[in-house]
């Protein structure tokens, strides 16, 4: 199959709005979850420690530390599961998959972005 | 074969449903299969049946014959031929066939000419387990072992399972589902794999076992409408 056929039939079932965050940003990630018969929102906060794929088959990985625990959830970038994606705050980092992080606790987990954060405060 | 189309298969990709399942699917172009005959039990020769022509070509890579064969049916000049026997939809020769024959959800059987592996051992062409790698073993990895007993019946038996070619044998895939059907771009999109490499003429038709309209059986269909519901009722808030 060639390139263009296939970007034409997996770009139909890109995000509507193109999702922007970078490797090391902080964000929200709102997952569809399905109870019985109902629906809800449910959210996933942590920081993007890697990106994989292109096209349709992109994933993120979010490390997040609940209850003292280190989590991490892999998301297809284009699920519809995947309400949608909020950065929290943007983070400084040099590396493109960030598993120094799993190391790493308290303050040394944190990634700021000094210069952006000044430039424009976070939400 | 109450319905069928020959088509090109052209690669792979994954496609979302609403509740954000993902179904691995098989593209296949379908169209445009031109009519190129219309042959009928009461007629000349004597069994219903429609022959159908894919992938255009130059009209001088055609031998005359076939040329002058297809020329009297009102057709034109194609790489592949196939007839379907007993084909359930009213077609006149000069028609023009495409993947709307289809729709989302039939089953269809794939039929195509697998990958050609060339001289195998058992281990990739039977799924024999091989010799020991450790334990002192030595030249044993990747062997058969014994094909026969002793003295009686001191022959060994027929069919029995040893290396040899593999691959580039007609196959068909049975049972395969319709994700999509897209009209403007001549493609099926297939549920799951079909013989062959990317670019092999395939054949794609109604299901045999599974023709359209078959239901599922009870014990089946019950748990598929439990969770039917379900994903209506994921989608329904949306909308």
């Amino acid at each position: 199959m060639n390139q263009a056929l296939q970007e034409k039939i997996e770009s139909e079932q890109y995000r509507k709005e193109a999702a922007k965050f970078a490797v090391g940003d902080t964000v929200k990630v709102h997952t569809k979850v399905v109870e019985g018969d109902k629906e809800r929102i449910q959210i996933f906060a942590g920081v993007v420690i890697g990106k994989r794929g292109h096209g349709l088959n992109e994933t993120f990985s979010v490390r997040r530390i609940s209850y003292g625990e280190g989590v991490e959830r892999v998301f297809p970038l284009h699920s519809p599961r995947v309400d949608k994606i909020e950065v929290e705050r943007q983070g400084a980092v040099r590396r493109a998959k960030l598993t120094y992080l799993r190391k790493r606790l308290g303050k040394g987990a944190t990634l700021v972005n000094e210069k952006k954060e000044k430039a424009a405060p976070a939400k | 074969m109450p319905l069928g189309l020959l088509g090109k298969k052209l690669g792979h990709t994954r496609v979302y449903d609403a509740s954000g399942n993902v179904t691995p699917v098989t593209v296949v172009l379908c169209g445009p299969n031109r009519v190129l005959q219309v042959k009928t039990q009461g007629g000349k020769d004597g069994y219903n049946s429609v022959q159908l022509g894919f992938d255009d070509q130059k009209e001088q890579r055609l031998s005359k014959a076939l040329l002058g064969h297809i020329k009297k049916q009102n057709g034109a000049a194609v790489k592949r031929i196939r007839e379907f026997r007993d084909f359930s939809k009213d077609v006149k020769p000069g028609d023009i066939i495409g993947p709307t024959l289809f729709a989302v959800g039939d089953f269809i059987d794939a039929i195509g000419t697998t990958k050609g592996r060339g001289f195998e051992g058992v281990m990739k062409r039977h799924h024999f387990a091989g010799g020991p790698a450790t334990h002192g073993a030595k030249g044993w990895k990747r062997r058969s072992g014994a094909i026969g007993q002793r003295l009686f019946p001191g022959t060994v038996m027929r069919g029995m399972k040893m290396p040899g070619h593999m691959g580039q044998v007609t196959r068909t895939t049975q049972n395969l589902e319709i994700i999509q059907v897209r009209e403007s771009d001549n493609l099926l999109l297939i549920k799951g794999a079909i013989p062959g490499s990317e670019g092999d003429y395939v054949v794609i038709r109604e299901s045999k076992k599974r023709p359209q309209g078959w239901k599922p059986p009870v014990s089946i269909s019950n748990k598929k409408k439990a969770s039917d519901k379900k994903a209506a009722a994921a989608a329904a808030p949306k909308k």
